[in-house]
């Protein structure tokens, strides 16, 4: 299959070169940390992107997940495992807490889902605050330094910028896999006719926890990046408003397609990080982007977007034909 | 939601304002200023402190003219949004983007074991609020310094003003269910009980709490009540204390009293006693400087927490005039700003320990109608001045240090 040269492909190829040349032409570290945020809070995204894009499930209590993989990491490192012991253990914990979730709260859809998420992820929330011998409590879990792979210091901006680079190309690229596969259709379709789907012979209870699953593992390699990049861990990191927050970026981005999430959470981190440095009432423009976007593209930005442009593109070419008609009309 | 609507302090516009008028002069200024950065919190609960944090830098700069040790000085303001994540965010701004010499803040605790290893790391000296004890005890960092207290520095006092003073024998502690209400509670405990009283009970309501009736209910067998509430948590208690009828002398520490406070109490906390490294009662030229400045700039009766930021402001000064303005080596910058001992600031005397935290005086105040001044209607009267208390108390240092840190459960409960 010959890749084709549409403008769809020349702008996902230019973007790509420029997120490997980053470090180059961004000054300072600052604006380098900043695009390793905005990958991993994008990896988180797409994690949630799969239940509320493809699977029409709600969660809202996805940061417990996070929490549960960053704590998990902080917990096995402080307890003196090396890194990589730690990361599959944090891993292995954070997918089969995943499972636990989904048994639970995959026992209802709709309201009834997004309620029970949003428990448990207030009961993470609240583990994290109350059991101190555990998390540290409100002081949280430090931890000390990064790992070297193959004797490559993770510690600077630009070594774990394009550690997670690789790892937010492997989930974007699983992503795309998944939307285009078979598998990916059944969840479109539990979404769209779930009894429809039952009549047909799918397990449609079955499918959905196994996208609760993938969704749990990508928001668990976030949060292992997320806890690697701040090197600190605390009960803020599971509540409700980050929850809320990362479900933000994917329905500002737009659910269901492949880059909505990516550039959802790119909004959210930089008006969140970088914009509050020169406006103070950051969350009111925060506020007002949305409000906007619901406004003028209420299938979020990507899609809305691309329907602007082409609608735009459209109009322009009728009004060109009108005219090209007009001039070729035989003058009586 | 990440979209809070939080209430919009008065003062926050004048604050804009003035900030964009003391910034522009700092661009054209000779040679190179001295930058200084401040981690506040301008969103979200703990705004109210943040405001106040950035006024009391804002009105220090006012009064200087914009000038330290003949540096002009450029100054930066973040807002870490109260969480640690945001914090590292913001810090690192501060130290790669902006490249400050010195940072003042953050606020709270955990936005600073959020940052502390990364402060070791770029070698830039730190000046916060945030109480947390083994930040200059057992876990001490080199770059940092405290100009305001640990958690049990005004505990401390107060457990001794209680007990041999107030002379209370038994006594139920309420404070809310974090690391800063476990530290105060321990170190009030410890005092207490050496000093002959008994800690009948400890209470926990958590962080936010609608009502606290339900644990105000649990109030029992003793003569008094130590409450350790911070933010705007004080005003709710003292309003439910009062209601249940409970009359226990309640005495309390740095945040249940804060003078920032005076304007939302009413009769409810008549006679609460506490314990402060700031009071506006002190009556010092350094102090009325101070307040003076806030009334003019932003229309403000100042509490701790911008009295302690305009302290911090001091301190740089007087370490950077020792290095002659000097600020591009960190390691001499950071032992001349512990070096620092000044005679008039807002607070009265203060000098550092080798940890790099407070040594200073402490004010028990009562809350009552007399001598009230600035518009207000109730004031903090100074009963008893502590003179230079470290965050040791009078325990020895390696004794105290060998002992584990205050916790919720330490010192334990005696039968």
């Amino acid at each position: 299959m010959k890749p084709e040269l549409n403008g769809r492909n020349v702008a996902l190829a230019m973007a790509f070169a420029a997120l490997v040349s980053l470090p180059f032409w961004v000054s300072g570290t600052y604006y380098i940390n900043v695009s390793s945020q905005i990958l991993f809070y994008a990896i988180f995204a797409l994690g949630l992107n799969v239940l509320v894009g493809y699977g029409g499930l709600v969660s809202l209590g996805h940061a417990g997940l996070f929490g549960i993989a960053a704590y998990a990491t902080g917990y096995f490192l402080q307890a003196g495992f090396p890194h990589s012991a730690a990361i599959l253990l944090a891993l292995v914990v954070g997918i089969a807490s995943t499972a636990v979730f989904a048994f639970l709260a995959l026992r209802a859809t709709g309201i009834g889902f997004i309620m029970i998420t949003l428990a448990l992820g207030q009961i993470i929330w609240g583990l994290a605050y109350r059991w101190i011998s555990l998390t540290g409590g409100d002081n949280g879990i430090t931890l000390h330094g990064r790992p070297a792979p193959f004797g490559l210091d993770l510690g600077s901006a630009s070594a774990f910028y394009y550690t997670t680079f690789i790892i937010f190309l492997i989930a974007v690229v699983a992503c795309a896999i998944l939307a285009g596969s078979p598998f990916g259709a059944a969840i479109k379709g539990t979404r769209d006719q779930p009894r429809r789907m039952n009549a047909l012979g799918y397990h449609v209870w079955a499918i959905r926890f196994w996208a609760c699953l993938l969704s749990g593992l990508l928001t668990c390699v976030a949060g292992i990046l997320f806890v690697y990049y701040n090197q600190f861990i605390s009960p803020q990191t599971a509540a409700l408003t980050a929850s809320a927050e990362v479900l933000l970026m994917v329905i500002a981005g737009g659910p269901a397609t492949l880059l909505g999430p990516i550039v959802g959470a790119a909004l959210v981190v930089i008006v969140k990080n970088v914009v509050s440095g020169y406006i103070e009432r950051w969350n009111f423009l925060l506020g007002a982007i949305f409000v906007a976007i619901v406004i003028l593209m209420p299938e979020g930005l990507v899609p809305g977007t691309v329907r602007l442009w082409r609608g735009g593109l459209r109009a322009f070419r009728r009004r060109r034909g009108i005219v090209l008609a007009q001039s070729a009309e035989p003058k009586p | 939601m990440s979209i809070k609507r939080r209430s919009v302090l008065k003062g926050m516009l004048a604050t804009g304002v003035s900030m964009a008028a003391l910034k522009a002069p700092a661009v054209h200024g000779q040679g190179a200023p001295f930058k200084l950065g401040l981690l506040t919190v301008k969103t979200g609960p703990l705004a109210q402190g943040g405001i106040q944090m950035e006024q009391g830098v804002l009105t220090w700069l006012k009064e200087k003219n914009n000038t330290m040790a003949g540096r002009k000085v450029e100054f930066f303001s973040a807002d870490t949004g109260g969480n640690p994540a945001g914090t590292k965010t913001k810090v690192q701004e501060l130290v790669e983007r902006d490249k400050v010499d010195v940072i003042l803040g953050p606020l709270a605790a955990f936005e600073l074991l959020a940052i502390t290893d990364y402060i070791i790391q770029a070698k830039t000296p730190l000046m916060s609020l945030a109480a947390a004890e083994d930040m200059t005890q057992r876990r001490p960092n080199p770059y940092f310094i405290r100009a305001s207290a640990t958690s049990g520095q005004a505990m401390h006092p107060m457990a001794d003003y209680a007990a041999k003073e107030l002379k209370l024998k038994r006594i139920v502690t309420v404070s809310e269910d974090f690391a800063f209400g476990h530290e105060q509670m321990g170190a009030f405990q410890q005092v207490f009980e050496d000093a002959g009283g008994r800690i009948a009970k400890k209470i926990w309501p958590p962080l936010v709490t609608p009502d606290y009736t339900p644990y105000i209910a649990q109030i029992s067998d003793c003569d008094g009540v130590c409450q350790g509430f911070a933010g705007s948590n004080p005003l709710r208690f003292m309003k439910a204390y009062a209601a249940a009828g409970l009359k226990f002398p309640v005495v309390g520490g740095e945040t249940a009293g804060d003078d920032a406070l005076l304007k939302s109490f009413g009769d409810e906390a008549l006679g609460l006693v506490s314990c402060c490294p700031y009071t506006l009662d002190l009556e010092t030229d350094g102090n009325k400087r101070f307040i003076d400045g806030m009334l003019k700039n932003f229309d403000t009766v100042p509490g701790q927490y911008a009295g302690l930021l305009y302290l911090n402001c001091m301190v740089v000064e007087a370490g950077l005039k020792s290095l002659n303005g000097d600020a591009s080596d960190k390691e001499k910058l950071i032992k001349a700003l512990r070096a620092v001992t000044l005679t008039d600031t807002p607070r009265g005397p203060v000098k550092f320990d080798h940890f790099g935290n407070v040594i200073g005086d402490f004010y028990i105040r009562k809350l009552g109608t007399d001598g009230a001044k600035y518009g207000l209607k109730y004031w903090n009267k100074t009963v008893k001045v502590y003179k230079d208390v470290s965050q040791f108390w009078t325990y020895d240092e390696k004794a105290f240090l060998a002992k584990p840190v205050y916790s919720r459960d330490n010192p334990p409960l005696k039968p």
